[in-house]
């Protein structure tokens, strides 16, 4: 009988077979490959990517593979395999502005130097149920248009020629790296982007929600918001010049947020910035919002006690492998410190008792 | 059965030896917790994966390692853990306290008195004893530097007050070497005393929160407790059922829907070993007819 109350090697084994199994499901339907998760759900897989901290499609659609579908899990698996990969050095900083659009907008100007792309988005769709997909419709082919030459210039450098925004310098400081050193708070704004960029997707839209909602107001237009692929380069010791060693595909925002002015600055519009692996707009556009709010000391705004404001609450809340982890882990046993709160309790309800006799005697 | 595919000990000599500044750190300075990079590791934040990284750089191919959950061998987690590190490290297991090198343990101090040769690596889920005063670490962290530590005896009065004990039955924190307040890991009260003055060598990591510390050999860690309401370790007020020990450290099992129940020693190599040499519970069988 005592034997049953504890694990065992066997209860694991067990239990790793028939989550296999489950995974597996149904032996009669034919087993998901790869390349169809890569192709198919792409959007799954960009987030995995971005929140996993590691640019590959096919090891990212393996692991929403393992993982069933469960996209924090892959997530996880992930990241448990990126930190064992040498860190071989450090690119250049991306230059978005050279990249190649597949969608490009701005909500604050109606058209632009580089034109508004619109590209494939679900944003004008009718959400209705095609049930073509079901019945295995093939995809329309869409019509073709030869790409724009040249790079498209961002649309905040506009603004900023006569100085209706914050001026942004260009900072070569090599950032920190979450993954090989302990977060220190107060952090840099490069901390706070990357803690961002790899938190959830879910707490970083609620948080950025929130402020639109006037918790930590900041009247966040859409900039500009683009998507495409861009050339990652490293300058190598050995050459002494800089290589590009392949590319990748990004969505980058940038917000332009109203500002009064404050005892140190002078009324103009100031920024917040997201950029996220692959197509992942909600990341994005969210992560510029909750990246503007946490700027408030810098820009001398007051502190209202708002979450999105509040640097310690957000960086160290933002991680869902993290959050998972330690939410999760109450199943595991505890029935040692379980055990001295029931002592502890038994304790105090028989001094309560005790004395309610006392009383009743008196 | 080493797996190949990585360095010894799941993590690479570079990390090992970053961790093992943060070690070297936190003996430099008992109590005191040492910020470091933690590592993802392929088991769940709130599993051990501080302790694992501990473990892992403290390892050598010659140790000895044993891992417990809750006092017990053979609770799921650990097997996990002993089993990672059966197939990364190649190491030696043990469910003897006294024949292992290094025990990672979670929720629990062995039984058996512990020797210089060991070394004791605990699990914590969160390091900072203040934490639930201040959930702010940029306030704990100022609080530390300053051995403000008076909001902590505020709320053990306030206990005192409000229910005639302190309240806290597990993680109950200590002082450390006259300096550092410190949170134990949730191990039990009971367990406290054992942190003092411990010849092992005594590591704690939390890995989701980034923080190392440690109690060297023989460091004096002290109870927080007041004059009129003296620190006390407490267990349940029964003998062991299986072996009779007085004096361990016992879960309550529930055994029917009757309200029975029966309290055995959680540490369960320091029950097979009494039991081994002859002593019998309430309800244990002589050890010969193979009970649990």
């Amino acid at each position: 009988m005592y034997v049953a109350v504890k694990g065992g090697e066997r209860a694991i084994d067990n239990a790793h077979a028939w989550l296999a199994e489950e995974r597996r499901g149904d032996p009669s339907v034919a087993d998901l490959t790869i390349p169809q998760i890569r192709e198919q759900l792409r959007l799954a897989v960009n987030r995995v990517m971005a929140e996993g901290s590691l640019y590959d499609p096919d090891l990212a659609a393996l692991a929403i593979k393992q993982a069933r579908g469960d996209l924090i899990e892959a997530v996880f698996l992930i990241r448990a395999y990126r930190t064992t990969l040498p860190r071989h050095g450090v690119s250049l900083p991306v230059e978005t502005a050279q990249m190649a659009v597949a969608r490009r907008i701005s909500a604050t100007f109606k058209d632009a130097p580089g034109g508004q792309v619109l590209g494939p988005t679900f944003d004008y769709t009718h959400r209705l149920l095609d049930f073509t997909l079901a019945a295995n419709g093939e995809a329309p082919v869409a019509p073709r248009a030869p790409a724009a030459p040249g790079m498209v210039p961002h649309i905040t450098s506009f603004l900023n020629r006569d100085g209706m925004i914050e001026d942004a310098p260009r900072d070569d400081t090599l950032p920190p790296d979450l993954t090989r050193e302990p977060m220190e708070l107060p952090a840099s704004r490069a901390t706070r982007l990357q803690a961002i960029a790899r938190g959830d997707e879910g707490f970083i839209l609620s948080l950025a929600y929130s402020t639109q909602r006037g918790y930590g107001r900041t009247h966040a237009f859409v900039g500009e918001l683009r998507i495409g692929m861009v050339a990652v380069e490293m300058e190598v010791p050995e050459l002494g010049f800089a290589i590009c060693i392949g590319e990748i595909e990004v969505t980058e925002c940038e917000t332009v947020n109203q500002f009064k002015g404050s005892r140190t600055e002078p009324p103009q519009f100031t920024r917040g910035y997201g950029l996220t692996f692959g197509q992942n707009e909600r990341k994005s556009i969210a992560m510029s919002l909750v990246d503007r709010a946490l700027r408030w000391k810098e820009l001398g705004e007051d502190f209202t006690g708002a979450p999105a404001q509040d640097e310690e609450f957000v960086l160290m809340h933002a991680d869902n492998v993290q959050a998972t982890g330690f939410l999760e882990h109450i199943k595991l046993p505890h029935y040692v410190d379980f055990q001295s709160e029931l002592e502890l309790v038994r304790k105090l309800r028989a001094e309560v008792e005790a004395s309610a006799m006392r009383e009743a005697a008196e | 059965m080493t797996d190949q595919a990585y360095n010894f000990a799941y993590l690479d000599e570079q990390t090992k030896r970053m961790i093992r500044r943060a070690i070297l750190k936190g003996v430099a300075v008992p109590g005191y917790q040492v910020p470091f990079a933690s590592r993802e590791m392929p088991m769940p934040y709130g599993w051990g994966t501080g302790g694992v990284q501990v473990t892992a750089a403290c390892l050598t191919p010659e140790d000895v390692l044993k891992v417990i959950d809750q006092g017990a061998d053979d609770t799921t987690n650990a097997v996990s853990i002993r089993k990672f590190f059966q197939r990364t490290a190649g190491v030696a297991t043990t469910e003897a306290t006294a024949e292992a090198t290094v025990i990672q343990t979670r929720h629990r101090i062995p039984e058996a008195p512990l020797t210089e040769d060991q070394i004791l690596v605990y699990q914590v889920p969160i390091p900072e004893p203040l934490r639930f005063l201040e959930p702010r670490e940029t306030e704990t962290r100022k609080m530390h530097s300053l051995e403000e530590y008076g909001l902590m005896h505020v709320k053990l009065y306030e206990d005192i007050a409000r229910h005639g004990h302190i309240a806290t039955a597990y993680a109950y924190p200590v002082k450390v070497e006259g300096r550092y307040v410190m949170d134990p890991s949730p191990i039990p009260r009971f367990d406290n005393p054992k942190l003092s003055g411990s010849p092992a060598l005594q590591l704690f990591g939390a890995g989701r929160e980034q923080r190392i510390y440690a109690l060297p050999p023989y460091s004096r860690a002290v109870s927080l407790d007041f004059e009129d309401h003296p620190f006390e370790a407490s267990k349940a007020p029964h003998d062991c059922d299986l072996c009779g020990a007085s004096d361990s450290y016992l879960d309550e099992v529930i055994t029917d829907d009757q309200g029975g129940r029966m309290f055995v020693c959680s540490d369960t190599d320091h029950c097979r070993c009494r039991r081994a040499a002859g002593h019998v519970g309430r309800l244990g069988a002589p050890v010969a007819e193979g009970v649990a």
